[in-house]
């Protein structure tokens, strides 16, 4: 009993000496924490509009006032309170489209990965056949064929991302089928379900983690590229995407629009990436040895 | 390598791009917003609009418009754009040359930079560049080429103006094109001051798309050059006495490019496809902006001409990667 609490010190001294992950961690906890209390915490309303106080500079520049943190757009919307909730676009698309995109590539990678034959060149034919179409462009048609809205952006996501999970984690399971402990469990004459589930699915549990904080990253990245494009959530959700391309128009004169929404999101997905690395570095050793900082 | 190899390796493409030709088919026949219905003034009757249709082959069964549709393919003709009433083949050949050249330009500039800070961070390990080489890494991977776009605009446009944010050249050089490539076209004219421009209107686009491109290079350089070191045949490098920049450079290196090539040869294939933001952002008239153009619009041949093309483009290179893997490790030979 004692061992293994101890087991567990050494594995948590692990992690929190890992600045990466420390980092990363810090960035994904303030973005869980914004989204949930976005409603709480703003100062006003997102969609609240002021022709009166348009284009108002953050409040540390001359004409800046200090009820709108980081100044107005140039309907006269309160910045800092609309980067709050579009932080809930972000975590909503970040979690909804990695986990499904995670659970079809998987799935399918497993199957792929250890019955191999024809389920495998069936599986690995569709993907390379999916993987052949421009990623950002079949999101836009994606996006035009299902309409606007939040689960449509998160939709379009899992549909193109799915091939990712897939494509990584059957080579992986490849590897895993030909361990000893998988030949000792159809020894002892367990099923094939029961193998895939209980004996290569955990092996493959410290890549896919890696795996999900990077495209928890690309899914943010995506919805922002849609947004970019007109074609992502409806008009009244605040999202960063849309606060960038409405701010591009206003470049030259109020360029807090668009750079505030910019910091955000490449924060998160720096943050992202990083806790991405840093886990790498942590469960999996090997990894360092070789050279993948 | 083998012709069978080859041969092999072309039939599957051709199967992948049939493939991907029936998915963007289907995916487009369920899209909303109907293309003859945009083409017509609100008063047309409901038999203008069923003539327009028939028109175009729509009222037919989608399988049917498939078949039609592949068989033109298969002989060059895809198409006339319903929106720009313009050839199909003729759009996109026009655009194809912008997105190239910017393409080619930015992996150019990715491939020296990302060699360079590579190679550099693993001979001075621990220094100011190395840190700063990892830092370009996290931030290349971090920060999406639009981002680096619109960065650029607005700190090398809109503060100091100092290059120009819009179009492939100052509107005076208007040219015929002979090559497509502003940067060839200018030069074979001998004008030297439209040459100078199209060099600075690539500059920042070329820099947003190279950036996290660079990210991969210097990451996937450091990593096998540290696998490489490794290597018997470098310590016996070391022991003959070659200095370390040799060792790095003639012996190391060389075995290092093979894991780029690959690398970057499969994100130029990706990033054929994936310039329509940093298009759009600086007005780059290229096959990005043509098909989001063409999504927006509803305009089907085009923006099935355009997947197809891109997707192509995407295999082709593809292979051309996998071939060059095979002639430059001898280690590997495909029956």
């Amino acid at each position: 009993m004692a061992d293994k609490k101890k087991a567990r010190l050494v594995q948590a001294r692990r992690f929190l000496s890992n600045g990466k992950f420390v980092f990363g961690g810090i960035v994904l906890l303030l973005l869980v924490f914004t989204s949930v209390t976005a409603p709480y915490i703003a100062p006003h309303d997102p969609n609240e509009q002021d022709i009166t106080a348009t284009k108002i500079p953050p409040f540390w520049m001359e004409g800046g006032d200090a009820s709108h943190l980081l100044g107005t757009d140039s309907l006269g919307r309160d910045v800092f309170s609309r980067l709050l909730y579009g932080s809930r676009v972000a975590m909503f698309v970040a979690v909804v489209g990695t986990f499904f995109a995670g659970l079809i590539g998987v799935t399918l990678a497993l199957f792929a990965g250890f019955y191999r034959g024809a389920i495998d060149n069936l599986i690995s034919r569709f993907v390379d056949i999916w993987i052949s179409f421009p990623p950002i462009l079949l999101s836009i048609v994606l996006m035009a064929v299902l309409g606007t809205g939040l689960t449509k952006v998160a939709l379009a996501i899992i549909l193109v991302d799915w091939t990712r999970f897939c494509r990584v984690i059957r080579g992986e399971v490849f590897n895993i089928r030909e361990r000893d402990f998988i030949l000792a469990a159809r020894a002892i004459a367990l099923g094939n379900l029961r193998i895939i589930v209980k004996e290569v699915f955990p092996n493959i549990v410290p890549l896919l983690t890696v795996l999900v904080t990077l495209e928890m990253g690309i899914a943010i990245i995506v919805e922002a590229i849609l947004s970019f494009v007109g074609l992502s959530v409806e008009a009244s959700v605040p999202a960063w995407g849309q606060m960038i391309a409405l701010g591009r128009l206003y470049i030259h004169q109020a360029w807090w629009i668009m750079v505030f929404p910019m910091m955000c999101i490449i924060t998160s997905v720096l943050g992202l990436n990083l806790l991405g690395d840093g886990l790498r570095e942590v469960l999996d050793p090997r990894l360092k040895v070789l050279g993948m900082k | 390598m083998n012709l069978k190899y080859i041969f092999k390796r072309l039939l599957y493409m051709a199967s992948t791009l049939f493939g991907v030709s029936i998915i963007t088919f289907f995916i487009l026949r369920v899209i909303p917003g109907n293309p003859i219905v945009m083409m017509l003034p609100p008063q047309a009757t409901q038999q203008d609009i069923l003539e327009l249709k028939a028109q175009y082959g729509f009222d037919k069964p989608i399988p049917v418009q498939y078949g039609i549709w592949l068989k033109n393919v298969v002989q060059g003709d895809f198409g006339v754009s319903i929106h720009m009433k313009q050839n199909v083949m003729e759009l996109i050949m026009e655009r194809l040359p912008a997105t190239l050249e910017l393409v080619l330009v930015a992996t150019g500039i990715a491939l020296l930079l990302g060699i360079f800070i590579g190679t550099v961070s693993i001979m001075k390990k621990d220094t100011i560049v190395d840190k700063l080489g990892s830092l370009v890494a996290v931030l290349g991977l971090s920060i999406p080429d639009f981002l680096w776009g619109l960065l650029f605009v607005l700190f090398l446009g809109v503060f100091w103006h100092f290059l120009p944010i819009s179009g492939r050249i100052a509107s005076m050089y208007t040219l015929e094109t002979i090559t497509g490539f502003f940067l060839v076209d200018t030069l074979l004219r001998f004008d030297f001051k439209g040459f100078y421009s199209a060099f600075l209107h690539l500059i920042l686009p070329a820099f947003s798309l190279a950036l996290p491109l660079t990210a991969i290079v210097i990451r996937v350089i450091k990593s096998s050059l540290l696998e490489v070191i490794k290597e018997d045949y470098i310590l016996l490098a070391r022991v003959k006495g070659l200095s370390e920049k040799a060792v790095v450079f003639i012996h190391s290196l060389r075995n290092a490019l093979i894991p780029t090539t690959t690398i970057v040869g499969v994100q130029f294939g990706f990033l054929m496809g994936g310039t329509v933001l940093v298009e759009i952002i600086y007005s780059w008239p290229g096959l990005g902006k043509l098909a989001v153009t063409a999504i927006i619009t509803r305009d089907l041949p085009l923006i099935q001409g355009v997947v197809l093309v891109l997707a192509l483009i995407f295999v082709i290179v593809n292979l051309v990667v996998d071939l060059l893997y095979t002639f430059m490790n001898p280690k590997i030979r495909y029956g």
